[in-house]
C-alpha cells in the first residue's frame, strides 16, 4: 500500500478531481495548504506596498494498492500540468497497514475497490 | 387640522427618519473597523461600537443634552439637565429631538474606536466613551449647535464683530466629525503601535484586515446613513425653502462622496500602479466628512471638487500619519475624520456660493471657519491628551502583550467571533 500526496494549483483541482473520478479512485481527501517559497507577490494594503512570499495551493492525498499507484501519479502528473514554475510535486510513501473501522478486517484488501 | 401642524408633523417626521438613518451609521462603522482589523479581534471591536451607542443614549439623555443645549448657549458648558427636558423650548417635539442629537453625538464617539483597535483595553475604552458623550461633545456642540459664542450671530457678538459673521457647520465635519478625528489620532498616538505594525528601523507593515468584503459592506451603509446625517440636519422637510434644502444637501452629499472614492482611486492607481480599494472605500468616507460642514451653502460642482481634495488628501494624510509620524491607525479614522473633516470646513468658507471667498463675498466667512475648527479641536486635542495619557499614567491603556498576540476576543472577552 501507498500513499500518493500531490500539491498542485488551486486553479487545476477541478481537472484533477474529475480526472481521478474517471479513473476509478474513490475516496481522496484534499485541504487547502499555505506554503512558503521563493517566489514573491507584490500587494499593497492601504498605501503599504509589501510582498507576500504565501503560495496558496491545494494538496491531495490517496491511499491505495501497489498496482494503482503508477496510474494514479500519471493522470494527476497530466492533469496538474501547465508547464510553468510551480506545477506542484507528487509524493509516494509506504503505507504500513489499514484497518476499516466498520467491519474491523485490516490489510491491503481493506483498498478493495472498483479495478 | 391646520397647515401650520401638518408642516410641523411633516418636519418631525423627517427628523425622526433622518435619526433613523444617522443610527444605521453605527453598523456602518462596525462593520468596516471589523473588516479592516483582525479576526481574532472582531467581538472586541463590534463591542466597542455598540459600547459608543448604549452609553451615548443614557448618558446623553441623562446630562449631556442639557450640558449642550441648556442655559440658551450662554456661557462654556449648559446646565445639566438630569434627564428632564422641560427646559427645552423648540417647535419640533422635545423627545425626538434629543433622539436626533443623541445620534450625531454616539457618531461622534464611535469614530474612535477603529484608530484604537486591536490593543486597547476594552473597560479603558468604556471611560473614554462615556466622556466623550459626557463632556467632550457636549461642551463644543454647546458652543455651536447649542446657540453659544461660536454661532451667536446677534450684533455686537463676538463672532459677528471679529469675522462679521458666525461659524457654520451644517452637519458636523468640525462638531462631529473632526472632533472624533482628533481624538483618534491622540487615542493613538497614547496608545502606539500594534505589535509587529514596524519594524526595528521604523518600517510601516502592512497588516491586512480580515475582510474587506464587511468594510465594503460598512462604507455603503455609513454612505446611506449620511443621506440622513446631512439632509436631516435641516431639520425641516415642510414648505418650498425646506425641500428644496434637503434636495439640494442631499445631492451635494452624494456627489462628494462619489468624487471621494474617485478621486483616491485614480490617484492610488497613479502612486502604486494598481486602484486600492481599501483606500477607496475610505476615500468615499473622506468625501463624506468633507461635504459634511458645507453641504448646504455649495453648489453641485463646488461638492464635487471638496469631494476630490478630500479624497486626494486622505492618500497622502493617511501615508504621513502611518510612515512620517509612526502613528498605527488601523482604519484611518484619524485622516478621514481628523483631516477631511477640518479641511471640509475649511472649503467650505472658500466655496459656500452666499458667503465663500471663491465667489467675491472675502475672507470673514473663512476668518470664521478658521477659527472655530481651531477652537473646537484645540478643545478636543486638550481633553484628548489628559484623558488618554492620564488614563495610560494611572492605569494603562494597552492590554498585555500576549492579549494582543492572541486576540482581544478571547482575553477580554471569553468569546471569539468566528467558531
Amino acid at each position: 500500500m501507498k500513499r500518493i500526496e500531490a500539491i498542485i494549483r488551486k486553479t487545476k483541482f477541478e481537472d484533477v478531481k474529475e480526472a481521478l473520478l474517471r479513473s476509478d479512485i474513490d475516496w481522496f481527501e484534499y485541504h487547502d495548504v499555505h506554503g512558503i517559497g521563493q517566489s514573491r507577490q507584490e500587494r499593497i494594503y492601504r498605501g503599504v506596498q509589501y510582498s507576500t512570499d504565501v503560495i496558496e495551493r491545494v494538496a491531495l492525498a490517496i491511499v491505495c494498492r501497489d498496482h494503482f499507484v503508477e496510474p494514479t501519479v500519471r493522470v494527476i502528473a497530466e492533469t496538474a500540468h501547465t508547464g510553468e514554475v510551480g506545477d506542484g510535486r507528487i509524493f509516494v510513501s509506504d503505507i504500513i497497514d489499514t484497518w476499516s473501522i466498520r467491519t474491523g478486517e485490516h490489510g491491503d484488501t481493506v483498498l478493495r475497490d472498483k479495478k | 387640522m391646520h397647515m401650520n401642524d401638518i408642516a410641523l408633523s411633516l418636519d418631525t417626521v423627517w427628523m425622526l427618519l433622518a435619526a433613523m438613518l444617522v443610527f444605521w451609521m453605527q453598523p456602518g462603522f462596525a462593520l468596516c473597523e471589523a473588516g479592516f482589523t483582525r479576526g481574532k479581534n472582531t467581538a472586541n471591536i463590534l463591542f466597542k461600537n455598540f459600547v459608543d451607542f448604549m452609553f451615548g443614549s443614557l448618558l446623553f439623555w441623562f446630562v449631556g443634552f442639557g450640558f449642550m443645549f441648556g442655559s440658551e448657549g450662554a456661557g462654556f458648558i449648559g446646565a445639566p439637565n438630569w434627564g428632564d427636558l422641560s427646559f427645552y423650548s423648540g417647535d419640533l417635539p422635545v423627545e425626538g429631538f434629543l433622539m436626533f442629537e443623541t445620534v450625531f453625538c454616539a457618531t461622534s464617539a464611535t469614530i474612535v474606536s477603529g484608530a484604537m483597535a486591536e490593543r486597547t483595553k476594552f473597560s479603558m475604552y468604556v471611560i473614554y466613551s462615556a466622556v466623550i458623550t459626557l463632556l467632550i461633545y457636549p461642551v463644543e456642540g454647546h458652543w455651536t449647535w447649542g446657540g453659544g459664542w461660536l454661532c451667536n450671530d446677534a450684533s455686537g457678538s463676538f463672532m459677528t464683530t471679529t469675522f462679521g459673521t458666525v461659524f457654520h457647520d451644517f452637519a458636523g465635519s468640525a462638531i462631529v466629525h473632526s472632533v472624533g478625528g482628533v481624538l483618534a489620532l491622540i487615542g493613538a498616538m497614547a496608545l502606539g503601535a500594534r505589535r509587529g505594525k514596524y519594524t526595528s528601523e521604523g518600517v510601516s507593515r502592512a497588516i491586512p484586515g480580515h475582510s474587506l468584503t464587511l468594510a465594503a459592506l460598512g462604507v455603503f451603509i455609513l454612505w446611506l446613513g449620511w443621506f440622513g446625517f446631512n439632509p436631516g440636519s435641516q431639520l425641516a422637510a415642510s414648505g418650498e425653502v425646506n425641500r428644496t434644502a434637503i434636495s439640494h444637501v442631499l445631492l451635494t452629499t452624494n456627489l462628494a462622496a462619489a468624487s471621494g472614492g474617485v478621486g483616491t482611486m485614480f490617484l492610488t492607481w497613479r502612486k502604486y500602479g494598481k486602484p486600492s480599494f481599501s483606500l477607496m472605500l475610505n476615500g468615499v468616507l473622506a468625501g463624506l466628512v468633507g461635504i459634511t460642514a458645507g453641504c448646504d451653502l455649495v453648489s453641485p460642482a463646488g461638492a464635487a471638487a471638496i469631494g476630490l481634495v478630500c479624497g486626494i488628501v486622505l492618500v497622502y494624510s493617511i501615508e504621513f500619519i502611518d510612515h512620517r509620524l509612526h502613528i498605527d491607525d488601523p482604519v484611518g479614522a484619524s485622516s478621514v475624520h481628523g483631516v477631511c473633516g477640518i479641511l471640509g470646513t475649511l472649503l467650505t468658507g472658500l466655496l459656500s456660493t452666499s458667503s465663500g471667498a471663491f465667489y467675491g463675498h472675502g475672507w470673514g466667512f473663512f476668518g470664521a471657519q478658521c477659527f472655530g475648527i481651531l477652537v473646537i479641536d484645540l478643545w478636543a486635542a486638550a481633553c484628548g491628551l489628559v484623558l488618554f495619557y492620564g488614563i495610560k499614567h494611572m492605569h494603562g491603556l494597552r492590554v498585555d502583550a500576549r492579549i494582543e498576540d492572541e486576540g482581544l476576543d478571547v482575553y477580554e472577552h471569553g468569546e471569539t467571533c468566528y467558531n
